[in-house]
């Protein structure tokens, strides 16, 4: 798409970076010019940047990452254990974020794990479980990205645990999410009482199987197309998920009634998934991985594939520097709180939920959510103007997912790392916050961002491989 | 007596609402007595001719604006409020809040669906935005200057595989289409074609051009390493296929700084085969000067060479062996330093024509030296001189104080980018310069007679500090040169 001009033709309109003064002389001339507002770029990137802007496999390399992206379709295709699905064996546990040894873990991912390690019946009581996880001999820590899943804030997965498979149909790619618990006093938000193992234990023994049958029966589920409509009802589909919830239970609920398992188990069922409007988080997160995922290892790509923390960490991972993960501290929300609870009673932020912003909705689509712009402490002119500034950041737009508000402009796809170092625009993320202690749960919801310099460290790292390839 | 207007604008549209809002503001201009801007519908034709207006045929989809004045003196004011209006209330319509600024150039293009970036960032930078454009397959004019030079060369490769165009960076003058980037002059559209890997080289054609009423079809600036070994002419290249190519240009200059001379003959041969005759006019030591390069190809047009306008009495010798040149142009200065060393010998300067003539950071050194305020150098951390003279102004008092000063030499150049009344400071000073001993002060005022701000209005408040100006700076250097063998030589 290349605009040759002749020469002596005028510009139809003019883009003009630096000092007005020759942007006012062109627009003095009756051509219209649009002023960028440029700053300085982070400290220390200028060099980097120019070193990624001059590679030759940048531009198509960013484009097919986006493509590939686009071209994924997600779809559920099945509900079944971790241990079936991942290859997940005794001891062995996925949590969320970047890597992280037991020492370093914060309060809700100790919980979590310690509530999963009861589960799983390692330990009677769940507190006797930290000193297996610091003897770390009978039990190992992954993250759950190294093996194509998800989980929200705690992200824990155990063997037990029942999970959606998402499947690509053209590449017969999966990635996969545990099934989401509801809210307040949850296992992923770090609490491990009596009630979180009981719930668990009725999602391992009824839920699971219920669905696993009716997702067999159903056929496929297309997600990516759910995350489209969504949008229109006033999804982001991170921290208000209620259309797709209820879409999920539209598509199933024949195939779920009809299933072996007793009406009581089923009404039970109905319950529970109505009850929680998260629920379709956990198809939301896998869908974004999935496409996410496909944008993966192409060299020269500057394009964001995972945003995850650990509660400690957080981390990013890019296209073109493949596996490596990119980390810096996890920051703490800005938002609202639940009863007493308080800014010094919250965790930094935790979870592989932000896939959902690293895939353009989320705290991205933020302007598609206006219902609970004040429930992360927003305001409705805020929802649209992030909503707009994360474009300044972005590769691409989503067509399947456009914003109403926004003239149904396509949510903004594919964070590149050099405009984040350029423009020091940081990707906006709605999330939960979890309570520090283990055991307490979520005590509020806010927005929050990625430490800036994680940013510049990927830019380094494609800096560096694109001068080793010249 | 009060005077009605009424116009009708096909095809132009806004809705009922924002109209009426329309007609209420201009209504309240002063000089309006009443004002009816509407869509022509039936009910509006009616509502209009209650009114007392009279209508010439029109439909719904024309747009009517009636106004009655208190008198005709009023109507361009009551015109430029109809139009004020119905921009705002475009603007109005596309929702309540406004959007947030671009950020980088990619999101300008895009918001704008421009086909053009203008870069003027610090250098370190300028490839990062630049590299938007070419992403975007727009042309891109990249004034910014200390680009290091492996940047330049490797977005011009990048733009060579995608036939685009970088012009830069240290691009101080492109005319495309009639519309000047950078420091540019005001011409009028005609039929030569220019490429400058010089900002004020073109600057000179295009002032010379315009006196001797020759139109210019575009002037693409190519950055004035272009032309250097290490780039080997990528952007004049794509510049010549861009002129070659645009039926308007018959003929092509080449215009640059003292080329590599293995990289001027492989674009001259590459020109050779080009359909538009192309005429290089590429400084060098020996080498014919812009204005006479110039005159050759008024001959290649037929057209006569005029007389080059000169403003002001002629300068008269006080005294002193050294010639002191004071540029805010590069080629300029280069020029200048080309003629006067061949009759003169070696000249100083911060941009020595050999490596031994540099002057140390103070600028100053015996004998004869010429400055270029508008080198990188000089620039670091302060705007261009063009835009702030306070550095050259500062030297020119130092230069007329030393009695070793025969003869300044500066340059004046207009046009858009520039400053709005250079004279303004600029004779005064040189009036304080000459107040001690009559100092001889030779100007080249390089623009052309439609500069925003006014040639001859410029040369003539210069002339009146007491400095002989000249159009071309050539002339303006010759006669320098002469007024210094006049001194110079006395005193041996």
């Amino acid at each position: 798409m290349t605009h040759a001009l002749l020469p002596s033709t005028a510009p139809a309109a003019v883009a003009a970076v630096g000092a007005d003064m020759f942007a006012t002389a062109v627009a003095d001339q009756a051509v219209p010019v649009e002023r960028v507002e440029w700053t300085p770029p982070m400290d220390g990137t200028a060099d980097d940047l120019a070193t990624v802007a001059a590679d030759p496999l940048r531009r198509d390399a960013n484009a097919l990452a986006v493509s590939r992206m686009l071209d994924v379709q997600a779809m559920l295709v099945g509900v079944a254990p971790a241990s079936e699905l991942l290859g997940l064996e005794r001891g062995q546990f996925l949590h969320a974020g970047p890597p992280i040894e037991w020492a370093r873990t914060s309060g809700p991912l100790r919980g979590a794990l310690l509530g999963a390690a009861a589960f799983e019946g390692l330990v009677e009581d769940p507190e006797d479980a930290a000193a297996l996880f610091e003897s770390g001999t009978e039990v190992s820590l992954e993250p759950c990205h190294h093996r194509s899943a998800v989980g929200p804030m705690a992200g824990v997965v155990s063997p037990s645990m029942w999970m959606f498979v998402l499947e690509d149909p053209a590449t017969g790619r999966r990635t996969y999410c545990s099934l989401n618990e509801g809210l307040g006093k949850v296992l992923r938000y770090g609490a491990y009482g009596p009630e979180v193992l009981a719930r668990l234990h009725w999602m391992r023994d009824v839920l699971g199987p219920l669905l696993g049958e009716a997702v067999a029966a159903a056929g496929p589920v297309d997600a990516t197309a759910i995350l489209g409509q969504m949008l229109q009802m006033g999804d982001e589909a991170h921290n208000r998920n209620r259309a797709g919830t209820l879409m999920l239970m539209r598509d199933l609920a024949p195939s779920l009634v009809r299933s072996s398992r007793s009406a009581d188990e089923i009404a039970e069922a109905f319950a529970f998934v109505g009850g929680n409007d998260h629920f379709f988080l956990n198809v939301a997160m896998p869908a974004c991985k999935l496409a996410l995922d496909a944008a993966r290892d192409i060299p020269g790509s500057t394009m964001v594939v995972a945003m995850a923390r650990n509660g400690t960490d957080f981390g990013i991972q890019v296209s073109g520097t493949g596996d490596q993960w990119f980390t810096g501290p996890a920051q703490l929300a800005d938002g609202l709180f639940l009863g007493d609870y308080g800014p010094e009673d919250a965790n930094p932020d935790i979870g592989d939920s932000a896939i959902t912003e690293t895939a353009g909705i989320g705290g991205f689509a933020m302007a598609a959510a206006p219902a609970i712009v004040r429930f992360v402490g927003g305001t409705v002119p805020d929802a649209l103007a992030t909503s707009r500034r994360m474009r300044e950041i972005t590769i691409g737009e989503n067509d399947r997912w456009p914003i109403p508000v926004l003239d149904f402009a396509g949510a903004a796809t594919g964070i590149d790392v050099s405009s984040v170092c350029r423009t020091g625009i940081l990707p906006q993320i709605n999330t939960g916050m979890a309570g520090k202690v283990a055991g307490v749960g979520q005590v509020g919801a806010g927005l929050v961002t990625p430490p800036a310099s994680i940013f510049p460290a990927a830019l380094a790292e494609l800096a560096r491989r694109t001068r080793d390839r010249a | 007596m009060t005077h009605q207007h009424v116009e009708i604008r096909p095809g132009a549209y806004a809705d009922s609402v924002a109209l009426l809002q329309v007609s209420r503001d201009v209504a309240a201009t002063p000089g309006v007595a009443a004002a009816q801007v509407a869509m022509a519908t039936e009910l509006n034709v009616e509502v209009l001719q209650g009114m007392g207006f009279t209508l010439p045929p029109a439909g719904a989809n024309d747009m009517v604006v009636a106004l009655r004045l208190e008198d005709e003196s009023a109507l361009p004011a009551a015109l430029a409020a109809v139009d004020a209006a119905l921009a705002a209330a475009r603007k109005g319509s596309s929702g309540g809040e406004v959007a947030a600024p671009p950020r980088t150039t990619a999101s300008a293009l895009r918001r704008a669906g421009a086909d053009l970036a203008l870069v003027s960032v610090p250098g370190a930078s300028a490839l990062v935005e630049a590299m938007d454009a070419l992403d975007a397959g727009v042309d891109v004019m990249i004034f910014s200057d200390n680009v290091p030079v492996e940047q330049e060369l490797a977005m011009k490769r990048i733009a060579r595989d995608r036939g685009l165009l970088v012009m830069g960076p240290d691009c101080g003058t492109a005319v495309v289409g009639g519309v000047g980037l950078g420091f540019a002059n005001t011409v009028t559209p005609g039929r030569v074609g220019i490429v400058a890997a010089s900002g004020t080289g073109c600057q000179q054609v295009l002032a010379l051009l315009d006196a001797a009423g020759v139109g210019v079809a575009a002037a693409l600036g190519v950055g004035g390493r272009d032309l250097s070994a290490a780039i080997g002419g990528i952007s004049t290249r794509t510049a010549l296929d861009r002129l070659d190519a645009d039926p308007s240009v018959e003929h092509v200059v080449v215009v640059s700084k003292p080329p590599a001379a293995e990289v001027a003959a492989a674009v001259e041969k590459y020109a050779a085969d080009l359909g538009t005759p192309v005429r290089f006019a590429l400084l060098g030591a020996g080498q014919p000067d812009l204005t006479t390069q110039t005159e050759a190809l008024l001959g290649d047009l037929g057209v006569a060479v005029p007389a080059w306008p000169v403003w002001g009495s002629p300068a008269a010798p006080a005294g002193g062996s050294a010639l002191r040149g004071l540029f805010v142009g590069g080629t300029l200065c280069d020029e200048a330093m080309l003629l006067a060393a061949e009759s003169l010998g070696p000249i100083r300067s911060n941009i020595p024509l050999s490596p031994e003539l540099a002057l140390d950071a103070s600028l100053v050194a015996d004998g004869h030296v010429m400055i270029d305020f508008g080198d990188d150098g000089l620039t670091r951390g302060r705007a261009h001189p063009m835009i702030d003279p306070t550095l050259r102004l500062e030297h020119l008092a130092k230069v007329a104080a030393d009695p070793e000063t025969a003869v300044i030499l500066m340059d004046v150049v207009l046009g858009h980018g520039a400053q709005d009344d250079p004279a303004a400071e600029l004779a005064p000073a040189i009036a304080a310069a000459r107040a001690a001993r009559d100092l001889p002060v030779v100007v080249a005022c390089v623009g052309t007679s439609s500069d925003p701000q006014g040639l001859s209005r410029q040369a003539e408040a210069l002339a009146a500090a007491g400095a002989e100006v000249h159009l071309s700076n050539a002339a303006a250097t010759r006669r320098a040169i002469a007024l210094t063998h006049v001194t110079a030589g006395g005193a041996r």
